[in-house]
């Protein structure tokens, strides 16, 4: 809605800070994830067997040991998949079980089904396979000097950069690299799959995307999607991967289970599931740059190559994000750029939150860094000067008009909040006295669109009954993974019926209910399954008006819903009461709604056109200290500002804000992906893979959301996305201690992400091979 | 099946721990099936999650009870690397445990009202460690957890979403939230209910645990005498104590683990003695206990053992089983090295004492005969003018592992080093004592040259691998820093790690 807001409508739910929807049942143990549901009769637990080799001829495969095994019930081999064995969300070119070609160490080879997951898995592991190894590609540049790429390279430019860039007064470049980081959510990945009669399927999968799953799963079974329904109520984390990986997952379960005529279960263990299943890219970044004295980028060019893996997957979509995101928040007059989609012999990469956007920006706040460093001047004005401009230099390299640019407002508001200039002067001193621990502080901004950039995905629709006794009960395409999804809709639909969030029950997703429902990602899901929610809402809530005038004798504008009451004119009754007087009337209480986001365009062949509805913005200052010695850092202060609009929910968005920044500096700082030499992950379990933990929290954390923030979109409730957007606030970490470690004597410190100890002494010179 | 020093009672078949006030009797049981395998799976209490199966994530937490005089004294464990068998004579708390007649637990409650939730999946296990805390003795109402407090009581514990932040308020505001509190009010003056006393008095055990299954055997004597009477007579057993490698064997390697012989419950093992000379730690110490032991006497090495792991793996893990073990990267060892620990090793034949710097040969090889397990560990009073540091460098300041760890312990007399120990982990295939940098530093001042020269010659002593940790490059220019590190600190120049600085105690 958006214009005004009628007066028959009450806002008692929306805005309020109300616990998450499953907050009661998550401490008790009672929130139900797809391993919780109760087991169903003749069961069969997966296991998968893998690829040893990063890249192999696969000369043969003996099962029999694996047949042989206790309690295993059957195998499935790449022959046994009815449709095509292919699969992938854009581009169908990943086997689904690789036949006769290994691409890379994990990739699927086989499943097994057992009596028990830990029989399966044992049985997994005694398979005989003969490989004949072929040459592996596994890094980058390697990629790119092979020419081996998942999708052809693609260019977008601005303006004459490099003209520009001959004629600046200043010029650098670098190359830069930030790693990949592992979604980490805390269930792994999980389908359960149940036969039913007349060759129907019943999916149970930990999922962001139940339509595409459901997709992937008629096409492996040879079935119409009207064949398979896909279920998720929860999960226990996604994080973006789950959004094209669960396919793989659950069509093994629907496979198994359609040649064995047994519902099956495929769990992933944690070490499986991080070896198989994919994670953000890590990127090269190449950049060149002329400035003026000021730091004013006059023109630069940035080739962005990213690890893709073995396939398409979603890293188009991902590096094009890096593309439109490698700006920022600031004005590329003269700008080109070129993006290498890399195919490595390595697990497919996928979507991660932020989706590209973050190493985009990575390359971008290191340029502008790097000239601040070089002019000797503080990386904030640099920042600042850059930035995007209200009425002149406000239109994107993809040419899209800048409006509603909320980041020049919280910078100033955040640096002097949170004290910048007189905490650099202080640090400044400090550092002087201080040989071994060095300080730093840094402030970055975030500028965000929000869209799919795939103009066609961004469509939604929503499911609503209400019941005789008042009861409203709410499906939508969105799925939720914690971020709070369900109870923001949920407040949307109470307050357009005027009824308690507790009369509104809200279900699990459910391809039966919502057909082709878009990934819930690209932090739109409040977005348009709110709107979605609240259109459907909307047309049951104009039926009962109507009933209510036709009893009461008033006119539409007289009836208001709030607090479980009607009032029509002179009259009160319950909100139940209307319901039944409209069941009575043979009134329908059930309708859909349906919501596609307006004002969005883009050719991508021409990558112009306007492909984000709006932008989302915010900023963040961080300190840090660094230990010279060791390489060491903790991180001190933070200081956050970011703008969700009118917020649906503080709560829930306060909880993505914090988790989001956390998240992002575990990708800058502690989280490391590493590959050995024959191509094998060999950090695929938490003791080796380090997320933040409790002490990692910074123990001054201040953060605070814009307020007088309206969206000057038409979105829900004038709110703004909050999903993604705060993961690259940690970017100031990262270039807190960039500035920790800089000194005279090496002013611009060769730091690479993630800024480990060991990254942190190296770019000190310190290993001698800085 | 009564042994010598059995107090002639008869071994059981039977597993016996309490659950809900009430007594789970499982007779012989598959010895190597984990408590969540059992929770999940055959209970349907699905409340406790795996996240990892390694004891890294803590979505599999739950709480134990022991008696403890007329109290009794919880800790957080992994339920994905316990054994079942292993819960004999407890009582079990799971999520499901704490919320009573329709009301939140005052924790439970805390998480609501903050927020502490978002994909819930982590939340379970958030709960149980914080149980624990708020059931922790040294914390009540007036007593509150300060930040430091919380970070290391759920340093077992990864929420990949909230960021912390919330789960923390909720810490701090658990003892003033409402709910059901029904096991006891907060404070240590208040005992447990005596019937949950009673009931864990009447499972205990005087007899040998003993059960077959699955092909498996488990044995879990109560006496030293009768574990070293199994021990010969079956040599190639498995020695369990905490379970918190052992486990993983199974979870993760699915190893087959035919023959076990528990020691967790051998009363004379569970003893941590000062005899005045000596601390003593003995085999069924668990690391919480014995670290806070030896913490009491060596201050230094305070933040070393609060980095050690979690909390639920030194709630069940042993000091014993950390030095028997003998990883290259294990955490206790190089501290230990310097203090001139030794190990008490008894077979049935008797007991050896064997110094710590001598105990380990080679990667997996130790000086340990067949028969022969470890009792405990002897560490010798150091005198209190010993200058001692550890030093523990990770990707991650809270249970990681160590890419480097080193110990330092000089003493300085006259200005001049009269002796020095040097033990470092993660630098070789076993831990061990640099002594090239030791003979650099003895007999010389204790200055800057000497410094430099004792740096130069860690180089001669180690030549440390790359692996996903850090480089070799890594590891021996930081372990030379270390030492450069406890110059400064132990020259006055006041230097402090960067997880000290700005931290109030």
């Amino acid at each position: 809605m958006d214009a005004p807001r009628k007066a028959s409508v009450s806002r008692r739910a929306v805005g309020r800070a109300l616990p998450h929807d499953s907050a009661t049942l998550h401490v008790a143990g009672q929130a139900t994830y797809t391993d919780d549901l109760p087991e169903p009769r003749g069961l069969l637990h997966l296991a998968v067997g893998m690829s040893a080799r990063a890249h192999a001829r696969v000369r043969s495969i003996d099962l029999d040991p694996v047949r042989r095994a206790a309690g295993v019930r059957d195998v499935l081999l790449p022959g046994d998949i009815p449709g095509p064995n292919r699969f992938g969300p854009i581009v169908e070119d990943e086997p689904l079980l690789a036949d006769g070609e290994a691409c890379y160490a994990g990739h699927a080879l086989f499943a097994v089904a057992a009596a028990t997951a830990d029989a399966a898995r044992r049985a997994a592991r005694l398979a005989v396979i003969e490989y004949e190894e072929l040459p592996a590609v596994l890094t980058i540049p390697d990629a790119v000097a092979a020419g081996a790429f998942v999708l052809p390279s693609e260019e977008l430019s601005r303006g004459d950069a490099a003209g520009a860039m001959a004629a600046a007064p200043h010029r650098l470049a670098r190359r830069v690299e930030c790693g990949g980081q592992d979604q980490f959510y805390l269930e792994g990945h999980i389908a359960l799959a149940v036969p039913e009669e007349n060759d129907g399927l019943r999916v149970y999968s930990s999922t962001q995307h139940p339509d595409e799953v459901q997709t992937a799963v008629s096409h492996a079974c040879a079935l119409s999607a009207k064949d398979v329904v896909v279920i998720c109520r929860r999960m226990g984390g996604a994080f973006g991967g789950k959004e094209s990986q669960a396919a793989l997952i659950a069509c093994l379960a629907a496979l198994m289970a359609r040649k064995t005529g047994r519902p099956c279960k495929l769990r992933l263990d944690r070490d499986d599931d991080m070896v198989m299943t994919g994670k953000r890219h890590d990127f090269v970044i190449d950049y060149d740059a002329g400035y003026d004295d000021t730091g004013r980028l006059v023109g630069v060019d940035f080739t962005l190559a990213s690890r893709c893996g073995i396939s398409a997957d979603l890293s188009g979509p991902v590096n094009d994000r890096a593309m439109f995101h490698c700006d920022n928040a600031y004005f590329l007059e003269n700008v080109h750029i070129t993006s290498h989609r890399c195919r490595t012999n390595t697990v497919s990469n996928t979507a991660f939150r932020g989706f590209g956007g973050p190493q985009g920006m990575f390359g971008i706040e290191y340029l502008l860094d790097d000239v601040a460093r070089d002019l000797g001047i503080d990386p904030l004005d640099v920042r600042r000067r850059n930035l995007y401009g209200k009425d002149t230099r406000n239109v994107t390299h993809y040419g899209q008009e800048v409006s509603d640019f909320t980041a020049p407002q919280i910078i100033e508001q955040l640096a002097a909040d949170a004290d910048y200039a007189g905490r650099r002067r202080a640090i400044r001193d400090w550092n002087a006295a201080s040989p071994v621990l060095k300080r730093g502080i840094a402030l970055t901004p975030v500028k965000f669109g929000i869209s799919f950039t795939s103009t066609l995905l961004n469509q939604a629709g929503a499911l609503v009954h209400v019941y005789k006794d008042g009861t409203v009960r709410l499906n939508h395409g969105g799925t939720e993974m914690g971020q709070g999804l369900y109870i923001k809709v949920a407040q949307v639909v109470a307050d357009e019926f005027g009824v308690g969030i507790d009369a509104v029950r809200v279900t699990a997703a459910d391809t039966s209910k919502v057909p082709n429902a878009s990934a819930t990602a690209a932090s739109s899901g409040s977005d348009m399954n709110g709107k979605a929610a609240q259109k459907a809402a909307r047309r049951i809530r104009k039926r009962l008006e109507a009933v209510a005038c036709r009893h009461f004798g008033v006119r539409e504008g007289d009836v208001s819903f709030a607090d479980g009451r009607v009032t029509a004119g002179a009259e009160t009754l319950t909100f139940a009461e209307l319901v039944r007087l409209a069941w009575a009337d043979r009134v329908s209480l059930s309708a859909t709604g349906y919501y596609r986001t307006p004002k969005i365009h883009y050719d991508r062949a021409t990558f112009s056109g306007r492909p984000f509805f709006y932008f989302a913005c915010g900023a963040a200052v961080s300190e840090v200290v660094v230990d010279t010695l060791t390489g060491e850092h903790r991180l001190l202060r933070v200081d956050i500002l970011h703008d969700c609009g009118d917020s649906l929910n503080p709560a829930v968005d306060l909880g993505q804000i914090e988790g989001g920044f956390v998240q992002g500096a575990g990708w800058l700082t502690s989280e490391e992906l590493r590959w050995n030499a024959a191509g094998e992950l060999t950090t695929h379990a938490p003791s080796t893979y380090k997320i933040p933990v409790c002490s990692d929290l910074a123990p001054d954390f201040r953060v605070a959301m814009l307020t007088k923030a309206a969206n000057a979109e038409k979105t829900i409730f004038r709110s703004k996305a909050v999903g993604e957007p705060p993961l690259m606030l940690a970017l100031s970490v990262f270039f807190a201690l960039r500035d920790a470690i800089a000194s005279d004597a090496n002013p611009k410190p060769p730091l690479m992400a993630p800024a480990t100890p060991e990254a942190v002494l190296r770019a000190l010179g310190e290993l001698g091979d800085a | 099946m009564a042994r010598r020093g059995d107090t002639g009672s008869a071994s059981t078949d039977t597993v016996r721990f309490v659950l809900d006030g009430e007594v789970i009797s499982l007779k012989n049981p598959d010895p190597t099936r984990t408590l969540l395998q059992f929770l999940r799976e055959d209970l349907a209490r699905t409340g406790t999650k795996e996240g990892c199966a390694e004891g890294d994530c803590g979505a599999c937490t739950v709480v134990i009870a022991e008696r403890n005089g007329d109290d009794l004294s919880l800790r957080a464990i992994n339920a994905c690397i316990r054994f079942l068998p292993a819960l004999d004579g407890k009582e079990l708390f799971t999520v499901e445990s704490l919320a009573r007649d329709g009301s939140l637990h005052p924790v439970q409650q805390a998480m609501v009202e903050n927020h502490g939730s978002q994909c819930g999946f982590c939340t379970p296990g958030f709960v149980m460690s914080l149980f624990a805390l708020y059931k922790n003795p040294a914390f009540d109402a007036a007593r509150r957890p300060v930040r430091r407090d919380i970070d290391d009581a759920l340093a077992g514990n990864l929420c990949r979403c909230t960021g912390y932040r919330p789960i923390i308020a909720a810490a701090g505001a658990m003892y003033d939230a409402g709910g059901n509190d029904w096991l006891r009010a907060p404070g240590a003056s208040v005992p447990a209910p005596p019937e949950r006393l009673a009931m864990l008095a009447d499972i205990e055990r005087d007899g040998t645990l003993d059960l077959a299954a699955a092909g498996r055997r488990y044995t879990a004597p109560v006496s030293l005498a009768v574990l070293a009477d199994i021990l010969a007579e079956r040599p190639e057993a498995t020695l369990l104590a905490g379970g918190t490698d052992i486990g993983l064997w199974v979870t993760k390697q699915h190893r087959d683990l035919a023959d076990l012989v528990y020691l967790g419950d051998v009363r004379e093992l569970r003893r941590i003695e000062d005899s005045g000379s000596h601390l003593e730690i003995g085999a069924a110490v668990s690391l919480t206990e014995a670290t806070a032991a030896i913490m009491e006497r060596y201050p230094a090495l305070a933040e070393m053992f609060a980095r050690f792991a979690s909390p639920p793996i030194r709630n069940a893990g042993t000091l014993c089983g950390n030095v028997a073990n003998g990883s290259p990267i294990g955490d206790s060892m190089p501290a230990l090295m310097v203090l001139d620990a030794t190990v008490l090793l008894r077979s049935a034949a008797g007991v050896r004492e064997v110094g710590l710097d001598a105990f380990y040969i080679d990667y997996g090889v130790k000086a340990l005969r067949p028969g022969e397990f470890v009792e405990a560990v002897q560490i010798p009073h150091a005198p209190a003018s010993s200058l001692l540091r550890c030093y523990k460098i990770s990707k991650r300041f809270d249970q990681d592992i160590s890419a480097v760890c080193g110990a330092f312990r000089i003493d300085i007399d006259g200005g001049r080093v009269a002796a020095a120990r040097v033990a470092f982990g993660g630098m070789a295939a076993t831990v061990r004592r640099a002594r090239a940098c030791e003979d650099a530093l003895v007999g010389e001042d204790w200055n800057k040259d000497t410094l430099d020269a004792a740096c130069a010659a860690l180089a001669a002593d180690f030549e440390p691998i790359s692996d996903m940790r850090a480089s070799a490059a890594y590891r021996l220019r930081v372990a030379q820093n270390l030492l450069r590190r406890m110059f400064v600190e132990t020259t006055g120049a006041g230097q402090t790690t960067v997880y000290t600085y700005g931290r109030t105690a």
